[in-house]
């Protein structure tokens, strides 16, 4: 019935700060980023993954009133209502080191589950990312 | 208020992060840009409970996650996770989770899901009576 998750979407608080985090920092590639008049439709993906998009949208009029928006904001920004992406990678501790090195938020070290090593960030915003490289799952 | 939000959300990851070491209130209170009082206040209105209340929980929370899929010891679980007095973990163990490590070890293990959303829901609540259990 389905062939792919397609889009996915983070509320964010200023889109060009997000633009700069999550492709400067994460290392993500923007797919699209285009003013439609009514919103600025931005979104990023992997580098070599064309499927998969994140939309960075701004909450806020029209699309739900300002009381509305100053709910969600005040939500995502202690973490309540904070989308959580999850993202992979070849090499946790690397990519860890990196991201220090860069000034991210960590939630937590890299560790090693039962599935592969994962550790946490945050948005600048609130939105928590885990980066994980997956073990091998036997067929 | 989002600014406030966002830094006192960053001392709270800071908990999550060091929950085995004691509770540096003072350095907790930097990361929010705020004076120890202020901080103690905004943290317990912001979130619903105070700073050592949530590193309670994230300990017991961890306590939880190591019964249930290590074999070590109650008095090694206690330990890791930054209690030095088995009595004082025994007795919080009890008062948020409604039961004790040793019974509370005894409804097996859990499923490999990612730990960090297994750490949001299975974190015993703090804003409601530990529950009452039945028999495992």
């Amino acid at each position: 019935m389905y062939n792919a998750i397609s889009r996915s979407q983070v509320y964010v608080l200023d889109q060009d700060q997000a633009l700069y985090f999550y492709v400067d920092t994460l290392g993500l590639e923007v797919a699209t980023d285009a003013d439609l008049g009514f919103m600025r439709w931005l979104t990023v993906r992997v580098p070599g993954d064309p499927v998969r998009e994140i939309l960075l949208e701004r909450p806020g009029p029209p699309a739900m009133d300002e009381g509305t928006a100053t709910q969600v904001r005040e939500l995502l920004t202690k973490g309540a209502c904070a989308g959580s992406l999850f993202l992979t990678t070849d090499d946790a501790r690397a990519t860890f080191e990196t991201l220090r090195s860069r000034g991210v938020d960590i939630t937590d070290e890299p560790a090693e589950r039962p599935y592969g090593i994962d550790f946490g960030i945050r948005d600048p915003f609130g939105n928590h990312i885990r980066i994980g490289q997956m073990f091998e799952v036997p067929a | 208020m989002e600014d406030t939000n966002r830094r006192l959300l960053r001392a709270r990851d800071a908990i999550d992060r060091r929950y085995r070491e004691p509770l540096a209130v003072e350095h907790l209170a930097s990361v929010a840009c705020l004076s120890r009082a202020a901080f103690i206040r905004s943290f317990a209105a912001t979130f619903g409970e105070t700073p050592h209340r949530y590193l309670q929980r994230r300990r017991i929370e961890r306590a939880m996650y190591l019964l249930r899929t290590t074999d070590r010891s109650v008095t090694d679980v206690c330990m890791e996770v930054g209690f030095s007095s088995l009595g004082t973990f025994s007795r919080t163990f009890t008062e948020i989770v409604g039961e004790s490590p040793s019974r509370f070890r005894g409804r097996g293990r859990v499923d490999d899901v990612p730990s960090w959303f297994v750490g949001r829901w299975t974190r015993p609540s703090t804003f409601g009576e530990a529950p009452e259990r039945g028999d495992p």
